[in-house]
């Protein structure tokens, strides 16, 4: 089964890279861009886990490692389970 | 014979296939066929360069190991020895600039670990086009985030180089890595392979298809799709190289290995073969059993992939347990992959069927080699257009003129650049980057270790032979200046396609000027690299042969450093100023002319000021000296007031029977900038008077302001606060970046 | 006394800090192996600078969970000395040991270059040979080095003394020029509020000798000597 995990700074977090690619989007001609933040996108491949408990799982995998709380959310989406966030 | 239709695609000729067919009494399988076609590439080979290369001087009593193992050595005393060579990584670079570059540090590092000796210092050498050419300033991002990415990941100061900027390189840039690491003299361990039955082992990251055909493609010119060759660059991974490096070191202080070999162009096929033909012996491997990343790889891709971080070992018999536990420890991957034979053969298994067997020197000592026809230069080239001062007219305000030299491309500061690499860790680095030369002490000892990198193509591209011979006596007056003596050199040699009649004529004459400097300076050729093919829809790049020297002192503290340090000092100029404007910087950048012929050279009186200045800088008299080279003596002196901790400026004469822009912008060589108080400055007149080598005062050391007089007027009066804002924040400019807070001096 | 240097896969300042203890300042000095349980009977730990895993996921998110990362935690619960140096105060602000985490650098690049610091607080372990005032030259090389924390712990640091050092200009002014990497207030290493720990991101083991050219480190590394002499008796 496989789950996706997206990491992204809390807002009011300053996101430096977020603010370059702003810019350069609308060097580019994008100027509708207004902000951008940037973030991590992890796909992880469970195996042996009902949806429901990976979502747990999932939630202890990104307190405890994939995300630092202090400066960072995460949102987890599993096959067939209902979407989580921090 | 049929004769397969992918021969191009594989960069070999039908010639090349009917000497395979010859040598195997047979046709090769695709497998063997792309083995030969990596092996026989220019990139492995030296095919088109082999019969030039040996032209270069590589004996002398400190030479340890010279060319044609992973890296040279040289002995260094104290039991030490250092080992060192330089790499180019041109085509990945251009096509994925941080990850080109970044494996061409991972790969010269390995070269360097493979030897036993730990790295301690990277220098790298940078050749872009114009900043405004298309891509540039993503290339010069790029190419110096993934140097700094990679060697500070892996914990190795990058401590020198330089970069410089021509329109040559506009579609072809040069990326050529320098490491160096110190070993126990006789603890050097070589890749040659011995002992039938002893083990051969794999080690490092698992294979996946990044690389493929990487030789090949180094080998061959870009089209102008050559963006699209992406899929063939390698990622690299310093955090694994890291625990390779720590690994592969530990393991080196057991008595276990026989062989090691980094897996680098042509990956699994380059190592086995090589280590195998050093040895005279065979190796049998399955391939069956290589660590891979991806499903479904044939044979053909697992001998060729050029995944990095990896190694290929014979250990002694019966030592496997041990040497699997050491890289467990580290948490890398192992396999035992086959065995030493004494057939001479390289037999390559899919487990149980052999996808390949081919006598081991057929793939490595008798690859062909070619004497590629030469072709002198056409009556009106650059080089043949002598310089007449009567069409350069002087300039008016020659401090505008000085201020434009120091601010431009190629003259501005590097801090842009060098701060984004680590150079003080492993706490070596006694001199930053930015000076004459990078200077490290060596711990455990009271010596130092200097080492520049040097190259002017211009010159080389005016008159290879010379020029070369200037990248030599350059590289070596750098070493001097710091108060090192110079022990010996790796290259990397950039030049354009090697089917070019007129690209081989200049390949030839630059090893001529190499070897003839490197005879009368008395430094040995101890390890190197051709890089040919650097073209772009035809057009060759200049000449670009790269020299990196080093150089050893006895006591490390006794170095002059190359910035102005005291005022009240007098300024002397050792050596003699000539009308020599040919191929100058001033004539390039201030009248748009690339022409004439480079400065002259006597290499007699080049060891002599090197000498004297080595020497002075030894009994402690010498408190700066800083080689004239790219902008003559008016850069020199600009620098001397800037480049420091702290402002200095000068008051100074210049020699009047020259016209005043060429006393202050003239290039002739064999010059070098001193400081240093009254007495000892008295000290290198005599011994100059005394040897033959002219000399003169400048003037003193004071005050905030540069001024230059000539013929009793006030030429220059420059604010030196003022021009070090202007120099220290133009490369940032080049590259598209305003300077931000926090990132200003 | 016995300093005990961690080493983690990627580290590569752990040479380097062992030698200036035991080469420049003759201090018993053993290096401690990640997967080891044990500190081995030392008085203070240093967590080196370098790369722990490669800085791959977040600057030092995986190596604190190394087995060795517990007996450094139950050490500076008891009042033991910890200095992380960069890639250290990165363990140490994932471990929670110190408050806080680092971002990106402001200007995206890694910085390598000698900054100045401003002693904030001459009253830890740490900084006991130094003034509050002293000007120091140490230099940073980082990528991670931009120090966040919510205003309220911001405010926490500040008024008990936590902050120890800030970015500063020659004149000793912390003001944005002099900071590199953009860190909330200037700071450049802060302790805890029992002042037994401390995380820096300038390195001072890189000028702790003269032929380096600059020794000006070394008073962190003898504050600490000091400090361990004192409690000893």
């Amino acid at each position: 089964m496989k789950a996706e995990v997206f990491v992204t700074l809390k807002s009011g977090v300053l996101d430096p890279q977020g603010k370059v690619i702003a810019r350069s989007l609308r060097a580019l001609g994008f100027e509708e861009v207004r902000d951008v933040h940037q973030g991590k996108y992890m796909v992880i491949d469970l195996e042996g886990v009902a949806p429901e408990e990976a979502r747990k799982r999932l939630d202890e995998m990104c307190q405890k490692l994939l995300a630092n709380t202090v400066i960072e959310n995460y949102r987890v989406r599993v096959e067939g389970a209902e979407e989580g966030n921090s | 014979m049929p004769m397969p239709d992918n021969l191009e695609a594989q960069g070999l000729t039908e010639e090349e296939y009917g000497r395979i067919v010859r040598i195997l009494e047979r046709d090769p399988t695709p497998t063997e066929l792309g083995m030969f076609s990596g092996m026989w590439s220019e990139h492995c080979s030296y095919k088109s360069s082999r019969v030039h290369l040996e032209k270069l001087p590589t004996q002398g009593d400190r030479v340890l190991q010279g060319p044609g193992e992973n890296a040279g050595a040289i002995d260094i005393g104290d039991g030490l020895a250092v080992v060192f060579k330089m790499e180019s990584h041109n085509h990945p670079s251009f096509i994925e600039p941080y990850q080109g570059a970044a494996t061409g540090v991972g790969g010269i590092l390995r070269d360097i670990f493979t030897m036993g000796a730990r790295p301690i210092a990277v220098m790298d050498s940078l050749r872009f086009g114009r900043p405004e050419a298309p891509r540039m300033s993503h290339l010069v991002g790029g190419v110096v985030a993934g140097i700094g990415g990679y060697g500070n990941c892996i914990g190795i100061p990058t401590v020198g180089g330089e970069v410089a900027f021509h329109s040559c390189y506009d579609g072809n840039i040069l990326v050529n890595a320098f490491a160096l690491g110190v070993v126990s003299k006789d603890r050097i361990f070589r890749a040659r392979a011995s002992g039938v039955d002893n083990p051969v082992i794999y080690v490092g990251s698992s294979t996946g298809r990044d690389g493929i055909h990487g030789a090949t493609m180094a080998s061959a010119a870009f089209g102008s799709g050559g963006e699209e060759r992406r899929p063939t660059v390698q990622v690299g991974d310093p955090f694994t190289e890291k625990l390779l490096l720590e690994a592969c070191l530990e393991l080196m202080r057991t008595d276990y290995v026989v062989a090691i070999q980094d897996m680098g162009a042509a990956g699994l096929t380059s190592s086995s073969a090589e280590m195998a033909a050093r040895g005279g012996v065979g190796l049998e491997i399955d391939i069956g059993k290589v660590p891979r990343r991806e499903e479904g790889m044939t044979p053909y891709e697992v001998m060729l992939s050029e995944s990095q971080e990896r190694m290929l070992l014979v250990v002694r018999e019966g030592c496997e347990e041990p040497v699997f536990e050491i890289f467990h420890k580290w948490d890398l991957q192992v396999e035992l992959l086959g065995r030493v034979t004494g057939d001479g053969f390289l037999t390559v298994l899919d487990g149980e069927q052999t996808v390949a067997r081919i006598p081991a020197r057929a793939l490595t000592d008798e690859a062909p080699r070619y004497q590629r026809p030469t072709a002198a230069p056409d009556a009106d080239h650059p080089g043949a257009r002598a310089v007449s001062l009567s069409d350069i007219s002087e300039p008016a305000d020659l401090g505008r003129v000085l201020e434009r030299l120091v601010t431009s491309p190629n003259l501005c500061s590097r801090r842009w650049v060098v701060e984004q690499y680590d150079y003080s860790v492993r706490t070596n680095t006694v001199l930053p980057p930015g000076g004459d030369a990078a200077l490290l002490r060596l711990k455990g000892t009271h010596r130092g270790l200097a080492m520049s990198v040097d190259c002017n193509a211009r010159w080389c591209f005016l008159d290879p032979k010379l020029g070369a011979a200037h990248a030599v006596a350059e590289a070596a007056r750098n070493l001097s200046c710091v108060g090192a003596e110079p022990v010996g050199l790796t290259d990397c040699l950039n030049f354009g396609n090697p089917e070019h009649p007129k690209t081989m004529w200049q390949f030839e004459k630059a090893i001529e000027g190499m070897a003839e400097a490197c005879r009368a300076l008395n430094i040995p050729v101890v390890s190197g690299n051709v890089s040919f093919y650097n073209e772009t829809a035809g057009q060759d790049i200049h000449p670009t042969p790269m020299v990196a020297m080093v150089g050893v002192m006895e006591n490390v503290e006794r170095h002059a450093v190359s910035h102005f340090t005291s005022d009240g000092d007098i300024v002397l100029l050792v050596g003699e100023t000539r009308e020599e404007l040919g191929g100058s910087e001033y004539l390039a950048t201030e009248h748009q002319r690339e022409q004439g012929s480079p400065p002259g050279l006597d290499l007699e009186r080049e060891r002599t000021v090197q000498e004297i200045v080595r020497e002075g800088v030894r009994r402690g008299q010498v408190r700066s000296a800083h080689d004239l080279s790219d902008g003559g003596l008016g850069v020199a002196l600009a620098e001397c007031c800037i480049t420091g901790p702290s402002l200095h400026g000068a008051d100074l004469d210049l020699q009047d029977d020259l016209r005043a822009d060429v006393a202050l912008f003239s290039e002739s060589a064999s010059r070098v900038l001193i400081s240093g108080s009254a007495e000892a400055i008295g000290h290198l007149e005599s011994d100059c008077a005394s040897r033959g080598i002219p000399c003169r005062r400048l003037g003193k050391i004071g005050g905030g302001r540069l001024r230059i007089r000539h013929a009793g007027s006030l030429r220059i009066d420059l604010d030196v606060a003022k021009l070090r804002n202007a120099w220290s924040g133009a490369f940032a400019a080049l590259v598209g970046e305003t300077v931000g807070a926090g990132e200003g001096t | 006394m016995k300093f005990a240097v961690v080493v983690f896969p990627g580290s590569n300042c752990d040479h380097d800090v062992y030698y200036v203890l035991k080469k420049v300042l003759n201090q018993g000095t053993i290096f401690v192996w990640h997967q080891s349980t044990d500190l081995c009977g030392a008085d203070a730990v240093i967590l080196p600078g370098g790369f722990s895993y490669g800085d791959y996921l977040r600057s030092g998110a995986v190596a604190r969970f190394s087995p060795i990362m517990k007996a450094v935690e139950a050490f500076a619960r008891k009042g033991g000395l910890v200095l992380g140096i960069c890639n250290g105060l990165q363990i140490l602000l994932e471990s929670g040991l110190l408050p806080g985490a680092m971002l990106r650098n402001r200007s995206l690049k890694f910085v390598c270059r000698e900054v100045g610091l401003r002693v904030e607080n001459a009253e830890t372990p740490f900084t006991r040979c130094l003034r509050v005032g002293d000007r120091l030259r140490i230099p940073v090389a980082h990528a991670d080095g931009n120090y966040t924390a919510d205003e309220e712990t911001l405010r926490r640091l500040e008024g008990e003394g936590q902050i120890v050092l800030r970015y500063c200009d020659e004149e000793g002014r912390t003001v944005p020029e002099s900071n590199p990497n953009g860190s909330a207030r200037n700071i450049a290493g802060i302790c805890n509020a029992q002042r037994n720990v401390l995380g820096m991101m300038p390195h001072p083991e890189r000028c702790s000798e003269v032929v380096l050219g600059n020794d000006s480190g070394r008073a962190i590394f003898s504050s600490m000597i000091e400090s361990l002499a004192q409690a000893a008796h």
